[in-house]
């Protein structure tokens, strides 16, 4: 965990230096009062995801759990170790850019290559040893019809 | 000069910040962009008549108990179930003493000085969210001001003003004065001769000079003018040596490229603007109040399973985890169901298909905060800070002090950071340690005493709350859409209530604003069917 953290302090330094500009209006435009309290907020710096652990740990596990066993409170949040419905890369690849549930849709956070990158590593890891690729291109198609968070 | 930017060149400009920086900075931009959550509430329900027909409640929170209160005084029969060992939901406050473990063992244990207190959920109130303060009034919850706006905090930008953090003042009034002399510049060349007409522009321009502080020739320079808003270098004294000397302000093009802008229009949300208040004592005061009111009608600690309904009645399956985890029924003739819908999608629920797809259209997000205990209030000792809100682009997002206790000694707990989207995530993802690790090093930035005075910590993650495993309803467009009417229409005997029934999600407003609706409906109905 410790070394994980480490990793993610240098690469948003690397990132704060390479994007100056580009960052100058990023910041500009991160303050994100939306509908309520909850999103009535600030979103801070984004730590940049250089690969599917990464998407993984800093999107993922705060649900799914570093060890990808999911959790059980009043609902279940499904394990991705050894779970049956990663066989096909499609179906992680289309909860994740349209949600499912309670689970929140990342269409507009995640780029095809960070959902790709992802679906690769959970269909790799947690004792999953599924071979096939899923590339950045298959995931273009999922986001026709994806949802987007509401504007006014 | 340029007119202002028209929502189409905003969306060229958000476009270009995706592809340049990233989508995570495009999610950001659209998030910020919602809707005014105000209130239309007027006036409490008026039932009456209501003849004996019982009603089961499901949660405790705000909406279950207020639907309670409203139906039980119009002559109902009213019980509620409630998942957790307190009444309240989303609405408490975490004291020394409370200990709770989250989704994947993380204990979060809360080590406060006695007094002292952080709101994980809810926070604040605004002035016009109507029903919350009503019902605080009748109910007895003493209110006090929550510091929302202090010109004294800081704003701060990793990658500008060389990542030390500027005062909110300064920068307003440099980007206030800088802006003012510029569009005096544009009138003065003639530029706006063509949108605006002669009278027209000398209000304009004599506007600007008010409202930039600029000198008599409409210039935004060091001086008295400009250090009558950001302050002075020498502030003004008594005495042979009393004469203040004037502050100087920022470059301009500091002041344009950094950004921190964003950080005043915050405030000028309509949700976001004073005055707004806070309980005195926390914010589960409010919560207590409810349960003043009818904490006789509730049985705690009752899983839900299963909602079923028929032309009779409505029968709700429950295990009674006060008395060994007994499997028990509940039969009555109308439901109202607050339980949050990423925990009620994944329950046995007898209603339409189109109740059940509205129910599953509603992710939650998610949402984290810390609260740290220091051993001294520095932040007005030191920095004149009383209250308010400081901005990081860095993950915390923003630190919040305290709106009481004011100039008292001893630790005091302010909000360490507060965070929805990436960074909640980002969060979430650590252990409670962790959370409260990072948001140390990151508010050093802004605090440089924060290391040394700090004494003891907790970090909230919604997502791994078992009761909720999330913060509140995050509405897309399309499930606004497709989704909304259906899922706060009553389905026969059984009508949802909760912050996501409304469009005040997310705050306390609009679990009571859907709760009046959900027990007018029932009403409606069962005077219908009386």
């Amino acid at each position: 965990m410790m070394g994980s953290r480490t990793m993610k302090a240098t690469a948003s330094m690397l990132a704060a230096s390479a994007l100056a500009a580009a960052g100058l209006l990023a910041l500009a435009l991160s303050p994100c009062p939306a509908w309520a309290d909850a999103a009535a907020n600030v979103t801070g710096a984004v730590p940049v995801m250089k690969d599917g652990a990464q998407v993984y740990q800093h999107v993922c596990q705060g649900c799914h759990m570093p060890d990808g066993k999911g959790a059980v409170g009043t609902a279940t949040i499904p394990a991705l170790a050894g779970n049956p419905k990663l066989a096909s890369a499609g179906y992680p690849a289309q909860v994740i850019v349209h949600g499912y549930g309670g689970m929140p849709f990342f269409n507009g956070y995640l780029s095809d290559t960070q959902v790709a990158d992802v679906v690769n590593y959970i269909r790799s890891h947690f004792g999953n040893n599924f071979t096939d690729k899923l590339t950045p291109d298959d995931v273009k198609p999922l986001r026709a019809d994806a949802p987007v968070v509401e504007m006014p | 000069m340029t007119e202002a930017p028209s929502r189409s060149t905003r969306r060229q400009l958000l476009s270009r910040i995706g592809m340049v920086a990233g989508t995570a900075a495009m999610y950001q931009a659209m998030t910020r962009l919602g809707h005014a959550a105000g209130s239309d509430f007027t006036s409490p329900p008026n039932l009456s008549g209501g003849k004996g027909q019982s009603v089961v409640i499901l949660g405790a929170g705000l909406a279950g108990m207020l639907a309670a209160y409203e139906l039980r005084k119009a002559g109902y029969k009213v019980q509620i179930l409630e998942y957790q060992n307190r009444s309240g939901g989303r609405n408490f406050t975490l004291r020394g003493g409370d200990r709770y473990t989250e989704l994947g063992g993380g204990v979060i244990d809360v080590k406060f000085a006695a007094g002292n207190y952080v709101n994980p959920g809810p926070w604040r109130l605004p002035y016009h969210h109507h029903a919350i303060l009503h019902y605080c009034r009748e109910f007895g919850v003493a209110l006090e001001p929550f510091q929302q706006f202090n010109m004294n905090t800081w704003l701060h930008s990793s990658t500008t003003f060389g990542g030390k953090p500027q005062r909110y003042r300064d920068y307003m009034s440099d980007f206030t004065g800088y802006t003012a002399e510029l569009l005096s510049k544009a009138i003065n060349q003639g530029k706006l001769d063509d949108p605006a007409g002669k009278e027209e522009r000398e209000i304009l321009l004599e506007a600007m000079r008010d409202w930039g502080a600029l000198d008599r020739d409409y210039r935004y320079v060091k001086g008295l003018h400009a250090s009558n808003r950001r302050g002075f270098d020498h502030e003004p004294g008594g005495g042979p040596d009393g004469a203040p000397t004037p502050s100087t302000p920022f470059s301009r093009d500091d002041v344009m490229k950094s950004g921190l802008w964003a950080w005043m229009a915050f405030h000028m949300n309509y949700e976001m603007q004073p005055t707004m208040f806070q309980p005195v004592g926390g914010m589960d005061m409010i919560g207590r109040g409810f349960a003043r009111q009818v904490g006789d009608l509730v049985t705690h600690q009752a899983k839900v399973s299963k909602i079923a309904q028929d032309d009779h009645g409505v029968t709700v399956s429950w295990t009674d985890m006060a008395h060994g985890g007994a499997t028990r029924t509940t039969k009555a003739d109308f439901c109202v169901c607050t339980i949050p819908l990423s925990i009620l999608t994944q329950m046995e629920v007898e209603v339409s298909d189109a109740m059940l797809a509205a129910i599953a259209a509603v992710p939650y997000a998610s949402s984290v905060k810390l609260g740290l205990e220091f051993k001294r209030r520095f932040w007005e000792e030191d920095e004149a800070i009383y209250g308010g809100i400081s901005f990081t682009d860095q993950g915390i997002s923003q630190i919040s002090y305290p709106s009481h206790g004011y100039f008292s000694k001893g630790p005091a707990v302010l909000l360490g950071g507060y965070m929805f989207g990436p960074a909640a995530y980002d969060f979430a993802g650590m252990t409670p340690e962790e959370r409260v690790k990072h948001g140390l090093q990151q508010g050093a930035a802004l605090h440089p005493q924060y290391l040394k005075e700090f004494s003891n910590g907790v970090g909230w993650a919604w997502s791994r709350v078992p009761w909720i495993e999330g913060c509140c309803g995050t509405w897309s467009e399309q499930a606004r859409r497709d989704h909304y009417k259906t899922l706060t229409t009553m389905d026969r005997r059984i009508v949802l209530a909760g912050e996501h029934a409304s469009y005040v999600g997310c705050w306390q407003e609009g679990a009571l604003l859907s709760s009046i609706s959900a027990v007018e409906q029932l009403h409606k109905r069962a005077q219908g069917a009386g």
